[in-house]
């Protein structure tokens, strides 16, 4: 229907003095833009289907392609944008539910970039990482409140499990499902040679990547896809899903369509039923209930592991942080409102949970005041970003983060945005055969190991220019931050003065 | 066979015992409310005399568990394999999220029994529950099989509120004179066929060897099956760019 029409977002722009028609950009995109017209021997493209992934710009021999936003445009207007008058269209004739990919794009604030970081000049000289060494291991699990001594006078042995990383970067949930099997194995080999690790997500685990499992955190989520007892037993810790920060308070589906034979295999589902996974936990409706799954977990790989407890970061963070430290898990996982997704409803996405900035002060600054601080780790994710969010956010208090959407750019991810297709040209989040295999895993693990390797070495360089050579003494100093064009309650909340003060 | 006296000896100690022992058949006598026992175990058979607390037989995975009393909360959450036999009644979520093995109930069910359950290859849970259910049974089921005798309920409707709500695969099977009413949309309601009565029939026969009672005359009686409607499914409509 004519109302219904919305002009293609991007225009591909085709250079016909540079093209050879050797028809790659047709070859390499799924979404089928690019059609050779033997007619008039050239190429042609049907735009509107184009995603802006960028694989034909990139793969073009002769550099004849670029993509750009179209100026075509509905009549100026600040209030009823282009964006909100086409959702309203796309609702209108489809009676659907708007569905989206990836973090939060909307331009809320950044606080990371309103945050500035300290250093040494004439007193407490810097260091060089270069010269002198530098820690940045990190250690997560609950840290023994004292030490105790049996009759003798000799130490009693009393710390709990705990994770040791190389570096304070994990690779937070994506399921296989959503992602690629050879994502997967980029993420778990990438893990293993940097000396951290890597999260299964609500998919479960595949066999082959069992051998991964020293690296590897396993995910329980609502839906309890692929649990069993040798896939608990397989992780070096494992994480209760309560929530993610781009879908606050609601569940997963992963349509039929996309449960193939592989994918059916590690969720333990026959192939082509829907995999949905509730909003809650139904055997979780109270921190006791919480206690009760963290316990049943522990006491089925017999108190060897780390429990994780992941949430969404929401109005009440702190409070509930504080829950979850009561209810015996070991680390607290907070995921703030830009964290990414393969679905999402846009809405929600946009619109439900808060910064992790935010979020993460205020956990950090309850579980402090309380006094139980150390019986947790704390672990935020939700768009860090490079390395100065990560220094930033464990002068705020994290103990390390978690990285996703970061990682899937590392792997050739263009953030176009269109995850819930499964038509990823770049390989990352496809079950298609002839588009995984597009994801090279030994560059793709390569790729992850230069850029964690690059951010551990800046973290290294910025913490030396502070005077700080231990990844401890960074932790929760929030001395070491300034905030910029922040007002006093924003500063207040962060736990920060402002510069200049 | 070796026998623990659980009695006031904390959960953890107690499980760690049980865990210790090098002998395939385990019975616990003295059980007040100790949790997790047998989470994750094979091969095992444990026999529980008195009442054991929360998440027993939790990730169950090939063991058998036979409890002389009732059970709390969490009976063969997330199971995949394995048997739980009950004389008595259970609390609520028992067999959340289970994807294989059996859970035999002799009495009543507390609510959200079955929530999740799901069936995959050669892994097909059952849960048979003697009575009455509490609200809320086989929620999102998504394989397996629910059946309620409602024994001692005259052929009333022997469940809850809300019962197979955003049900995707599985049945529910329930012995009641009349098709029951009120049920989400979700949930399609058929007398029993034929077949469904041979499906049936094994788990009956079982039951009444458990707990005694007459497996034929059982099966003479009227059955209700409540299967996902396909319909009126967890699909939602989704509209997006490109």
């Amino acid at each position: 229907m004519a109302i219904d029409f919305l002009y293609p977002q991007y225009e591909v722009v085709r250079n016909y003095d540079r093209c050879i028609a050797c028809r790659a950009c047709e070859r390499q995109c799924a979404n089928e833009v690019h059609f050779y017209d033997p007619e008039f021997e050239k190429m042609m493209v049907d735009e509107s289907k184009c995603v802006n992934c960028h694989r034909c710009v990139s793969l073009c021999p002769t550099r004849a392609l670029k993509i750009v936003k179209t100026d075509h445009t509905f009549k100026e207007n600040a209030n009823w944008t282009g964006k909100a008058i086409s959702e309203v269209y796309r609702q209108a004739g489809s009676g659907g539910v708007l569905l989206s990919s990836m973090g939060n794009p909307e331009p809320y604030p950044i606080y990371w970039d309103k945050i500035l970081i300290n250093a040494s000049q004439v007193t407490n000289p810097p260091i060089d990482p270069l010269r002198e060494p530098m820690e940045t291991k990190t250690f997560l699990g609950k840290k023994p409140g004292k030490i105790e001594r049996d009759e003798n006078g000799r130490l009693v042995p009393n710390m709990s499990p705990q994770l040791e990383l190389n570096v304070p970067i994990m690779f937070s949930a994506m399921s296989y499902g959503s992602i690629s099997y050879n994502a997967h194995e980029s993420l778990a080999r990438a893990a293993c040679a940097l000396g951290t690790y890597y999260n299964t997500g609500e998919g479960g685990l595949h066999q082959d990547f069992y051998q991964y499992g020293p690296h590897t955190i396993v995910q329980v989520a609502s839906g309890r896809f692929g649990v069993h007892k040798d896939y608990l037993e397989a992780g070096a810790a494992i994480e209760i899903k309560m929530g993610q920060g781009a879908k606050p308070g609601i569940g997963g589906h992963l349509p039929g369509h996309k449960v193939g034979p592989d994918i059916s295999k590690t969720r333990m589902i026959p192939e082509g039923t829907d995999a949905i996974s509730p909003a809650p936990h139904h055997d979780i409706y109270s921190i006791e209930d919480l206690r009760q799954l963290v316990y049943s977990l522990k006491e089925a790989t017999e108190y060897k592991k780390p429990v994780m407890v992941k949430i969404a970061a929401v109005h009440n963070v702190a409070a509930i942080a504080s829950g979850i430290a009561r209810s015996g898990a070991d680390v607290i996982c907070i995921d703030g409102y830009r964290g990414g997704t393969g679905a999402a409803p846009t809405r929600i996405r946009d619109n439900v949970g808060i910064p992790i900035e935010l979020a993460l002060a205020a956990v950090d600054q309850r579980l402090r005041d309380e006094g139980i601080r150390d019986q947790v780790s704390v672990v935020v994710g939700g768009s860090i970003r490079n390395s100065a969010d990560l220094l930033k956010a464990i002068a705020l208090g994290a103990d390390a983060c978690y990285i996703a959407t970061s990682a899937l750019l590392a792997l050739g991810c263009h953030l176009c945005r269109s995850c819930q297709t499964g038509k990823c040209n770049w390989g990352i989040a496809t079950q298609r055969p002839e588009l995984v295999k597009r994801l090279n895993p030994d560059i793709g693990s390569q790729r992850l190991i230069n850029l964690v390797t690059a951010w551990d070495h800046e973290l290294k360089e910025m913490m030396g220019g502070m005077g700080i050579n231990s990844i401890e003494a960074l932790r929760g100093n929030r001395l070491m931050l300034r905030g910029l064009g922040l007002t006093q309650k924003e500063l207040d909340i962060l736990g920060i003065k402002h510069a200049g003060e | 066979m070796t026998t623990v006296q659980a009695n006031l000896t904390y959960y953890q100690q107690l499980n760690e015992q049980i865990r210790a022992i090098d002998d395939s058949e385990i019975t616990v006598e003295n059980v007040i409310g100790q949790r997790y026992i047998g989470c994750g175990s094979s091969n095992h058979t444990i026999t529980i005399h008195g009442t054991p607390g929360n998440g027993l037989g939790q990730y169950l995975s090939g063991s058998t568990i036979e409890v002389f009393g009732n059970a709390q909360e969490a009976v063969g959450d997330t199971m995949n394999q394995g048997d739980i036999i009950i004389h008595g009644n259970v609390g609520d979520a028992c067999g959340y999220g289970m994807r294989g093995g059996r859970i035999f109930i002799e009495g009543d069910c507390g609510y959200r029994g079955g929530i999740h359950m799901k069936a995959y290859e050669q892994h097909f849970p059952v849960i048979v529950i003697g009575g009455k259910a509490g609200s809320f049974l086989g929620e999102y089921q998504a394989g397996g099989l629910i059946l309620v005798l409602g024994r001692g309920q005259d052929g009333a409707y022997p469940a809850g509120n809300f019962c197979g709500t955003g049900m995707h695969g599985g049945k529910i099977v329930l012995r009641c004179d009349k098709a029951p009413a009120g049920l989400p949309p979700q949930v399609l309601v058929s007398p029993a066929s034929e077949e469904d009565l041979k499906h049936i029939a094994p788990y009956i026969e079982e039951y009444c060897c458990h707990f005694g009672g007459d497996a034929a005359a059982l099966l003479t009686q009227q059955y209700y099956v409540l299967s996902p409607n396909p319909e009126a499914g967890y699909h939602q409509l989704y509209t997006y760019e490109s």
